[in-house]
C-alpha cells in the first residue's frame, strides 16, 4: 500500500462542461425564485392544504443527504475502517454542500426569504424547527473543523478522532431533529410518529452514501483517477443493508399504523387508493429504491462489477426521492381528521383528498439546490486536496 | 457611524439654497406638528414605530403615540383625482425622502399606504408653495 | 445640532390623560376613531390585553342554518380579504362546514376558524414566535417577524391558517395582510379591544339566528360562561388536549 496522497482536481474539458451545466441550472432556479417572489406562491403548486410542496421534498432530501454522506468519514475516523479513510474529506466536504444545498431550497421557498435574518435572531426554542437551524449552523462549524484537523499538517490522529465522533454525534441529532419536523406534529394521522426519527436517520444512511458514491465515481471518471472495484463493490454491499433498514424501519412504521383503527383510513391512502402515492410507495419506494438496489448489490455473480453499485446507487436516490413525496406529499393530501364520525358533505376541501400538481418553478428550484450542491462540492476539490490521486484497489489499505 | 451618516445626510438635505435639486421635496403634512420636532422624527421615526407596533400587536396596547396609521393620516399627499396617492406614486410622503435615501420601506406589503376614507382634510402640496425641507422645519416650529 | 434622544419612559402628565380616557370610555373611543387626536396625545403604556380575561366563542349548531354564510361574508368585509377565483389558495379566515353523521345521517352545518387554543400547536412550532398569544387568549400572528414557513400551517389540527399567495393592496388598516406571511381568524382583535364583539357574531346575531356568542371564559358570570356551566358543548379534536377557545353546542 502507497501513502495517499491528496490534490487538486485540475480543469479539464468535461470538468467545464460540466460546470456550464450546473451553471444554467442555477440560473433557471433564481429565475424562479424571482419569478415566486413577484407573483406570489399562486404561481406554484403549491395552495392552502398542501403547503409544502417539491421544494421541501429536494430540499429535505439534500439536508437527509448531507448527514449521510457525512458516514463515510465517520466510517473511517470513528469505526476505524482502514479502506475508507482516504475517502474521509470528500466525505466532509460533500456534507456541508449538500447542507448548503438543502438550505437554499428551503429559504427561498419561504414567503418573506428577504427575513432570513428573523429567523437567524429570533428563536422560539419550543419549536424543532427553530432547533433544526441551530443544528444546521452548527454541522457546518462542526464538519468545517472536522476538515480542518483532517487537513491540518502535524494534527494528531487523536484530535481527528475526536472531532470526528462529535461530528457523527451531531449529524445523528440532526437527521433526528429533520425527522421530527414530521415526527412531532400531531395533527396529521400521517405523520405523529417517534419512529420517524430513526426512519430518518435509516434514510440518511441510504441516501447519503448513495449520493456518495455517484459523486465519487464522477469525479474519479472526470479527473482520471482510479477507483478501485473492490473499494466500490464494498461500499455497495454496505449501501444495501443500509436499504434494508429503511425498508425494515417503513414497515414498521406502516404496520403499527395499520393496527391503530384510528389510522386506517390514512394507510389505506398511502398503501393502496392513494393514486401516485401508493404508486410511488409501492414501486417507487420499496421496488426501485430498496428490492431491486439490494438484489443488484447482493447478486452473487454481478453484485461485485462497478456497474452494478452505481446502478443500486441511482435507484437508492430515486425511492429515496419517491419514499420522502410520499411522506411530505401524501400525508398533507390525505385530509385532516377534524370530526371523526362524519363526513363533509360541503365545505372548503374539508374530508376531501387534497390536490398537488407542481409547477416547473418547483422543479427548478430543486434542481438548483443540487446543482448548488454539486458546484461547490466541485469548487472545494478544485481549490482544496481533497480527492486522492488514487483510489485503486492496490493503494487503499485494508483492515 | 450609521447616526453620524444620517446626520450627514440630514444636514444636507436642510441646506435649501445649496442643496437645489438635490434635497427631496418633502409634502407638507396635515395635523399638529410633532412635538419631539422634525430632526427627531427622521432620525428615529423607524423605532418609535417598531417599539410601539410591538406594543400594539402583541401586549393588545391601542393608545400607542406612533402608529403607522397615524403618521399616514396626517401625511396623506393627494393625487390630481383628489385622492390620496398610494406607495406606488413617487408623491407618496414615505417615498419622498426613502426614494431620496434609497432605503427600502417594508411596512406597505401588509399595511395600507392610504388613509381610511372617511379621513380628515388634507393639505394639498401646492404648486409654488415653499413646502421644501427648510420650510417645512420653519413651519413646524411656528 | 445634536439630535433629541430617544426615551420610551412615561410622563407622568400623559398617565392623568390616560386615566381621562379610562374614565371616559365612550368619549374617548369616539376621539380616537378620528385618528388624529392620536398624535397629540404622546405615547405610553396604555390598556393591554388584559391576563384576567379570556376570550371565546361558543356556537351553537343546532341554531345554525347550512343555507347562511352571513359569518364568513361579514369576516370577509371586515378584515379585507375576498374570494379571488382561486379557491385554493385564497385566505379562509372562517368557513362554513356541512356535516354528515356517518351512523346516523343527520346534517349539521357550522362555521370552522381558528380555534384560539391555550396550548397552540402554531405558537409551539413557529420558528420565530411570530405566531403568539395574547395575555387574553387570542392567538394571533405577528406578521412583522413571519418569515412564511407555514410550518404553523402544517401543526394546525383544524386547517385554520392561510398563506397569502398574491400580492395584497387596498387592506384595512386595522387588519394589516400581505404577500408571504401567513394569516388567520383575530378575533376582530381590533373590534374587541374597543369593547365590542367579532364581526361573525355580530353578523350571525342579525340574522336572528343567534348560533355564536362571544364573551370573557375567565369571568363565572358571563353569558357565554353560565351557559358553558349549564348545557353541555365539546371543543374539536378535544383529544390533542389544546384546551380551545372556541366550544361546539349540540354537535
Amino acid at each position: 500500500m502507497e501513502r495517499t496522497i491528496y490534490r487538486e482536481i485540475k480543469v479539464n474539458r468535461p470538468l467545464i462542461q460540466l460546470a456550464a451545466l450546473l451553471v444554467a441550472f442555477l440560473l433557471a432556479a433564481a429565475s424562479s425564485w424571482f419569478y415566486i417572489e413577484h407573483h406570489g406562491h399562486i404561481v406554484t403548486g403549491m395552495n392552502n392544504q398542501i403547503v409544502w410542496g417539491l421544494p421541501h421534498v429536494f430540499a429535505i432530501f439534500l439536508i437527509v443527504a448531507a448527514s449521510g454522506a457525512l458516514n463515510v468519514a465517520s466510517i473511517a475516523t470513528v469505526f476505524g475502517k482502514v479502506p475508507y479513510k482516504p475517502l474521509a474529506r470528500l466525505s466532509g466536504l460533500l456534507a456541508v454542500s449538500l447542507l448548503a444545498g438543502g438550505l437554499a431550497v428551503l429559504v427561498l421557498d419561504l414567503g418573506r426569504p428577504d427575513r432570513l435574518i428573523v429567523a437567524m435572531t429570533t428563536y422560539n426554542f419550543s419549536s424543532i424547527f427553530a432547533w433544526n437551524i441551530l443544528l444546521y449552523n452548527g454541522f457546518f462549524v462542526v464538519v468545517a473543523a472536522y476538515l480542518f484537523v483532517q487537513m491540518a499538517r502535524g494534527m494528531p490522529y487523536q484530535a481527528v478522532q475526536m472531532v470526528g465522533f462529535v461530528a457523527f454525534i451531531w449529524r445523528l441529532i440532526l437527521t433526528t431533529g429533520t425527522g421530527s419536523i414530521f415526527g412531532w406534529l400531531v395533527a396529521r394521522s400521517a405523520y405523529d410518529a417517534a419512529i420517524l426519527a430513526p426512519l430518518f436517520i435509516a434514510m440518511s444512511f441510504a441516501i447519503g452514501l448513495a449520493v456518495f458514491i455517484l459523486v465519487l465515481t464522477l469525479a474519479c471518471r472526470l479527473t482520471d483517477r482510479a477507483l478501485g472495484a473492490k473499494l466500490l463493490a464494498r461500499m455497495g454491499r454496505l449501501l444495501g443493508i443500509f436499504a434494508a433498514v429503511v425498508l425494515y424501519f417503513a414497515a414498521v412504521q406502516h404496520l403499527t399504523n395499520l393496527y391503530v383503527a384510528e389510522h386506517a383510513g390514512v394507510e389505506r391512502f398511502i398503501l393502496w387508493n392513494g393514486g401516485i402515492y401508493t404508486w410511488l410507495f409501492w414501486f417507487g419506494q420499496v421496488l426501485i429504491g430498496g428490492l431491486v438496489p439490494i438484489a443488484l448489490v447482493f447478486h452473487p455473480t454481478g453484485g461485485a462489477k462497478p456497474a452494478s453499485t452505481i446502478t443500486a446507487s441511482a435507484l437508492v436516490i430515486l425511492g429515496g426521492f419517491a419514499q420522502l413525496y410520499v411522506i411530505i406529499l401524501g400525508g398533507q393530501a390525505y385530509p385532516l381528521e377534524i370530526f371523526p364520525g362524519f363526513t363533509a358533505s360541503f365545505s372548503f376541501s374539508d374530508g376531501q383528498i387534497n390536490i398537488y400538481i407542481p409547477t416547473w418553478l418547483e422543479f427548478f428550484l430543486g434542481f438548483g439546490g443540487i446543482a448548488l450542491a454539486l458546484a461547490l462540492s466541485g469548487f472545494g476539490m478544485k481549490i482544496l486536496r481533497i480527492l486522492p490521486t488514487s483510489l485503486s484497489d492496490a493503494n487503499v489499505g485494508q483492515d | 457611524m450609521k447616526r453620524l451618516l444620517v446626520m450627514l445626510f440630514l444636514m444636507l438635505a436642510t441646506l435649501p439654497a445649496a442643496a437645489g435639486g438635490l434635497a427631496p421635496v418633502i409634502p407638507k403634512a396635515s395635523g399638529k406638528p410633532h412635538p419631539e420636532g422634525n430632526l427627531f422624527m427622521r432620525i428615529n421615526h423607524m423605532k418609535l414605530m417598531k417599539h410601539d407596533r410591538d406594543q400594539t400587536v402583541r401586549e393588545g396596547d391601542r393608545e400607542i403615540g406612533h402608529s403607522l396609521k397615524a403618521c399616514i393620516e396626517c401625511h396623506a399627499v393627494n393625487g390630481a383625482d383628489g385622492q390620496p396617492v398610494d406607495i406606488s406614486s413617487d408623491k407618496h410622503f414615505c417615498r419622498t425622502c426613502h426614494d431620496f435615501a434609497a432605503v427600502k420601506v417594508d411596512c406597505f406589503q401588509c399595511h395600507n399606504s392610504r388613509p381610511e376614507a372617511k379621513s380628515q382634510v388634507l393639505i394639498l402640496p401646492r404648486p409654488g408653495d415653499t413646502n421644501d425641507l427648510a420650510a417645512y422645519l420653519e413651519g413646524a416650529a411656528r | 445640532m445634536k439630535p433629541p434622544a430617544l426615551s420610551f419612559h412615561k410622563k407622568p402628565s400623559e398617565m392623568s390623560r390616560r386615566d381621562f380616557l379610562k374614565s371616559g370610555g365612550a368619549v374617548a373611543t369616539i376621539t380616537l376613531a378620528q385618528g388624529v387626536t392620536l398624535m397629540a396625545f404622546g405615547g405610553q403604556a396604555g390598556a393591554m390585553a388584559d391576563p384576567g380575561k379570556r376570550w371565546g366563542l361558543l356556537i351553537d349548531v343546532g341554531k345554525c342554518t347550512s343555507d347562511c354564510t352571513a359569518c364568513v361574508t361579514a369576516c370577509s368585509t371586515e378584515n379585507g380579504w375576498q374570494d379571488t377565483g382561486h379557491p385554493e389558495t385564497d385566505a379562509q379566515w372562517i368557513r362554513k362546514v356541512d356535516l354528515v353523521d356517518d351512523a346516523t345521517g343527520h346534517e349539521l352545518s357550522l362555521p370552522m376558524m381558528c380555534q384560539h387554543c391555550d396550548d397552540a400547536p402554531c405558537i409551539d412550532v413557529c420558528p420565530t414566535t411570530a405566531s403568539f398569544k395574547r395575555a387574553d387568549g387570542i392567538v394571533l400572528v405577528d406578521k412583522h417577524i413571519c418569515i412564511g414557513c407555514r410550518y404553523c400551517m402544517m401543526a394546525c389540527p383544524y386547517k385554520a391558517r392561510s398563506f397569502v399567495h398574491e400580492p395584497v393592496r387596498g387592506q384595512k388598516t386595522y387588519a394589516p395582510r400581505g404577500q408571504g406571511t401567513v394569516e388567520s381568524c383575530t378575533l376582530c382583535v381590533h373590534r374587541v379591544d374597543r369593547g365590542d364583539s367579532p364581526a361573525c357574531v355580530e353578523a350571525c346575531g342579525k340574522t336572528g339566528n343567534g348560533a355564536m356568542m362571544f364573551g370573557d371564559l375567565m369571568d363565572p358570570e358571563s353569558q357565554i360562561s353560565q351557559a358553558l356551566l349549564n348545557y353541555p358543548s365539546l371543543a374539536l379534536r378535544d383529544d390533542l388536549g389544546l384546551r380551545p377557545g372556541v366550544r361546539y353546542q349540540n354537535l
